[in-house]
């Protein structure tokens, strides 16, 4: 049952100790009152009785037992230690070292259970003084003992080496290969037979040197692993939960000093999703989801470093309830807590003095906090980050750096100097000739883009992230497309060498704030070269981003493009390629001489079927001041609600295509929504709504609100909400949209809203369980709501708080008296404040 | 703080080991000093902080170089000048030092020192721990510390 490892380790640990206990009484015996030679005498017995009673050696534990009583009553003066009882106690030694010996043949204690010696041991600590009578079976000979120390045991095959004298070598060894590397580089230059043979010779042991050393010091993780089984079981018991734990990467090796740091933490982690974590059967079968919980472990290399990830499926956090109770213990304001991303609020457990356990278990609610998990891992150089979703789990990520190890890595150049990128980091090298690259690297709204297999690969080049001199134009390109968390980026250097063994060795404090390094290493001609840190490469060009949380507001601008068939209108503007917009907003394509395009109060119009028709340029409303000389013809896009009109002026049509549509990138920029492959090339997305309001498109000159109003679209189909969404944006709305009631009810807390569109069978209680939602609260009750149907005949019947029905696919109807319902509320609201809000 | 350093290898005299940067006499405490090395390959850090010039391969250690001159706010050495290597030990272990000359170790008396000067040019002075007037000159008296910390900070 019990693990090998962790019994050898108890023999070394006890043969030492026994070692060191002959020693100190026969010490003892000279100085019997010695306070500290007893208290250290009663240390090792109860440590050794300790490990027995956890490793289930229950004849050795008793023995240990009762000597600690005996060597207690000593220290406590009770007793004075005679002759007598220092040969029982040695006597106990013995016997001690019988059961150990056992124990390294056998794995067992064997049948002997030393009652005499025991009785003898009580006997004596009971105070009857001296020791009764020895037994018949013969004291402890020498022979014995000698026959003890003659055998070769555990003890004999290790030696404790101090970790300094382990570095020392290391660093020698280091040294050996800058030689080795020398004289290899100086005989290839020669042709000495007899030399050449002797380096290789040389090469050879030292590279096994190097490796011998280098395996002194790493450790599989597995040794703190194999405890945690344990620990796992008897938290499950304790808490009446079902709990499996998955241990994947038990081999990842680690340096033995960072083994020893990341300990406490890893059982600390282990303990608290046990705890914290994971439901009990009962919750979680309510949850729908199996009783037995599970906790996985996982740990691998990764970009030079260690990722080890503790991950339960339990309840998960909610970073609501974390911003509360940072509020609570006043760590934060109230409006400093909304402020923060969730990935911040959950990163709060981790500031000294937070817990968030309601109740105080006797299991893990000790004091020691997350905040000593994240102050361990830290001093060791390590970034701990945890991420939740609520009921689905948490995942708390220990990344630890390997600041002595040796790890594969592709040595390339760039602007004259040499880096290593970790291999790990690494997922393939592509070359493009000079002449290809200028076409295959694609530019979309100024970031470069490479398209690899259909998909788009950001582009970051090493020379402009590291602010080195780029090379001469029309040589061959080559990218390295890396890996970071889990995105991917290309970086373009100017050569690729080899990939190497390197020894990471870390950077000055001074260098410590650069984020683009891992460390540096030597190399084979002695000379230094960093080692890029791949994320932080990313993070500085800006391929990486947050951009998976981004602040809410941009969340409410978020493309809803789905995977859904759109025909597109692809043309060109200023530079910008390839533009699009979805062809069913656009009314008609024209194309007016350049002459005809006249000036009027500061902005470009055109005399368009008798009425004015006001243009935008878009390549000037994209990239401002950087308006291009027109074509003439000039191409128009013209879109049309109602009466209202709008030209948008292109440079040239390209073409109408009808494609998936998944938005792949997203963009910061204003006037477009994001990227997307149409037709095999990257084509940037207009966004309309934005160009729409510009004061040039004089949209919302005319009429409705000037401030134009947010209706909240409440309706599950993704499709039927982006194609609503567009509707209601071309007629000047801001829109904001939810799937379900509650994610509807949620945008109405957090933003005015002045009216509501929802779906008839809006989950899970229809339109009516929102409108019926919506009356109990004061402020909610005055937003009219319409209801959609999907049936042709728009009457559902009548519902408390629904003001109108129509028929999804009756759009004009529903804009109508969408347009009426507005503009009630935005008299309603407008009127005090005297704002103009009629037509 | 300050008196503290003041106590240590200040105001006792003792050994110094003594360069020049610029027309500048520096003295550093001779058991701070690892080693004295000629001009080093250098290896460029790209996007460091501009006093540090790069690193250097000392035996297998590898150490950062800081230019004296850009750390002291001086002009820079003239072209075809070769800076020298003062390695010291710090805290976060060996950091170098790049110096126009290297001087003469120099036995000091307390009776010597003096605080630093209130005129003296600020980014001088900040790096100064106290002053021992020589005959012919005066020793500046260089906080290694502060030097190598102050270089962390300033990116």
């Amino acid at each position: 049952m019990q693990d090998p490892e962790v019994v050898q380790e108890f023999l070394v640990e006890s043969y030492e100790n026994l070692a060191r206990l002959d020693q100190e009484l026969v010490e003892l015996e000279k100085r019997p009152r010695d306070a500290e030679l007893l208290a250290g005498i009663f240390r090792t017995f109860h440590t050794i009785k300790g490990t027995c009673g956890f490793l289930g050696f229950s004849t050795l534990e008793a023995i240990a037992h009762q000597a600690e009583e005996l060597l207690g009553q000593l220290r406590e003066g009770r007793l004075a230690l005679s002759a007598e009882l220092t040969s029982l106690i040695l006597e106990t030694v013995d016997a001690t070292r019988r059961i150990l010996a056992a124990i390294e043949r056998t794995g067992e204690e064997g049948a002997e259970r030393f009652e005499a010696l025991l009785e003898r041991l009580r006997h004596a600590a009971s105070g009857a003084g001296a020791a009764p009578p020895p037994p018949a079976q013969a004291p402890p000979s020498a022979d014995e003992a000698e026959e003890a120390f003659a055998r070769s045991s555990v003890a004999d095959a290790t030696i404790r080496v101090g970790v300094g004298l382990l570095d020392k070598l290391m660093d020698l060894v280091g040294e050996l290969v800058l030689a080795r590397n020398q004289i290899l580089q100086y005989t290839n230059e020669r042709e000495d037979a007899a030399l050449n043979a002797t380096s290789q010779r040389l090469n050879l042991i030292t590279t096994e040197l190097q490796e011998g050393v280098m395996k002194t010091r790493m450790q599989p993780i597995g040794t703190v692993w194999n405890k945690l089984p344990r620990v796992v079981r008897d938290m499950a018991v304790a808490l009446g939960k079902q709990i499996s734990l998955e241990m994947d990467g038990a081999e990842t090796e680690l340096d033995r000093t960072i083994i020893e740091a990341i300990k406490d933490p890893l059982v600390h982690l282990v303990r608290n999703a046990c705890d914290h974590g994971i439901e009990p059967p009962e919750a979680r079968l309510k949850a729908g989801k199996p009783a037995q919980g599970r906790l996985s472990l996982r740990a691998y290399h990764e970009g030079g470093q260690v990722n080890i990830e503790i991950a339960d499926d339990g309840a998960g956090i909610d970073p609501a309830r974390i911003r509360r109770a940072a509020v609570e213990r006043g760590l934060l304001r109230p409006d400093q807590a909304d402020k923060l991303s969730d990935r911040e609020a959950l990163n709060l457990i981790f500031a000294p003095g937070f817990s968030t356990a309601s109740a105080v278990t006797n299991v893990s609610g000790r004091g020691v906090g997350m905040d000593v998990v994240k102050s361990h891992v830290e001093r060791i150089g390590g970034v701990v980050d945890i991420a939740s979703r609520a009921g689905e789990g948490t995942t708390v990520k220990l990344k630890i750096p390997l600041t002595l190890a040796i790890i594969p890595g592709l040595v390339i150049h760039s602007g004259g100097e040499r880096f290593v990128i970790p291999q790990v980091s690494l997922l393939e090298l592509i070359r493009l000739e000079a002449d290809a690259a200028h076409g295959q690297i694609e530019n979309v709204h100024g970031t470069p883009v490479y398209r690899r297999r259909g998909t788009l690969l950001p582009i970051a080049y090493l020379n402009e992230v590291l602010a080195l001199e780029s090379k001469a134009a029309g040589e061959a390109v080559y990218i390295v497309v890396l890996q970071a968390e889990d995105r991917q980026f290309g970086l373009v250097v100017d050569g690729i060498h080899d990939t190497q063994e390197i020894v990471v060795k870390p950077l000055g404090k001074q260098l410590k704030g650069l984020n683009v390094y891992a460390g540096a290493t030597i190399m084979g001609d002695g000379h230094i070269a960093l080692i890029l840190d791949v994320l932080g490469i990313g993070q500085r060009s800006g391929v990486v981003s947050e951009a998976r949380e981004q602040a809410r507001g941009a969340s409410e601008k978020k493309v809803q493009a789905g995977e859904e068939r759109q025909r597109l209108l692809l043309f060109r503007a200023g530079s910008f390629e390839r533009l699009a917009v979805p062809l069913s907003l656009v009314a008609r394509l024209e194309e007016f001489p350049r002459g005809s395009i006249e000036k009027a109060g500061g902005r470009f119009v055109v005399q368009y079927r008798d009425q004015i028709l006001p243009l935008v340029p878009l390549a000037e409303a994209l990239e401002s001041g950087l308006g291009s000389e027109l074509p003439d013809p000039v191409p128009v896009i013209v879109f049309r609600d109602g009466d209202r009109s709008v030209g948008l002026v292109v440079e040239q049509i390209l073409d109408i295509a009808e494609e998936e549509i998944a938005i792949r990138r997203q963009t910061e920029r204003r006037g477009l929504l994001g990227s997307a492959v149409v037709g095999k090339r990257v084509t940037d997305f207009v966004d309309l709504n934005y160009l729409l309001a510009l004061p040039e498109a004089g949209w919302f000159d005319g009429g409705g609100a000037r401030r134009p109003q947010r209706i909240l679209l409440a309706e599950p189909s993704s499709f039927v909400r982006a194609l609503l969404r567009a509707e209601l944006e071309m007629a000047g709305y801001r829109v904001v949209e939810a799937a379900r009631c509650e994610e509807a009810l949620g945008w109405l807390e957090r933003l005015p809203v002045q009216l509501v569109v929802a779906a008839q069978e809006l989950p899970p209680g229809g339109v009516g369980g929102l409108a019926a939602a919506m009356s109990k609260h004061p402020e909610w009750r005055a937003v009219p709501v319409v209801a959609l149907t999907s049936t042709a005949d728009a009457d559902g019947g009548g519902i408390d708080g629904v003001v109108a029905w129509h028929s999804k696919f009756d759009r004009a109807a529903m804009l109508a008296s969408i347009g009426r319902l507005a503009a009630a509320v935005s008299a309603n609201e407008s009127a005090p404040a005297g704002a103009p809000a009629g037509r | 703080m300050s008196e503290e350093r003041l106590g240590h290898g200040g105001a006792a005299g003792g050994q110094f080991a003594t360069f020049f940067v610029g027309n500048l006499f520096f003295g550093v405490d001779v058991l701070r000093v690892q080693e004295v090395l000629r001009a080093q390959q250098m290896t460029r850090v790209p996007l460091a902080p501009a006093v540090i010039e790069g690193l250097i391969n000392l035996r297998g250690q590898i150490v950062t170089a800081i230019d004296m001159r850009r750390r002291l706010g001086l002009p820079p050495r003239a072209p075809g000048e070769t800076p020298m290597n003062m390695v010291v030990r710090t805290e976060d272990g060996a950091v170098s030092l790049l110096v126009d000359e290297i001087g003469d170790v120099l036995d000091v008396e307390a009776a010597a020192y003096e605080r630093p000067p209130q005129n003296l040019d600020p980014e001088v002075r900040e790096l100064i721990r106290g002053v021992y007037k020589l005959k012919d000159r005066l020793l500046l008296v260089l906080d290694t510390d502060r030097t190598v910390e102050l270089a962390a900070r300033r990116e």
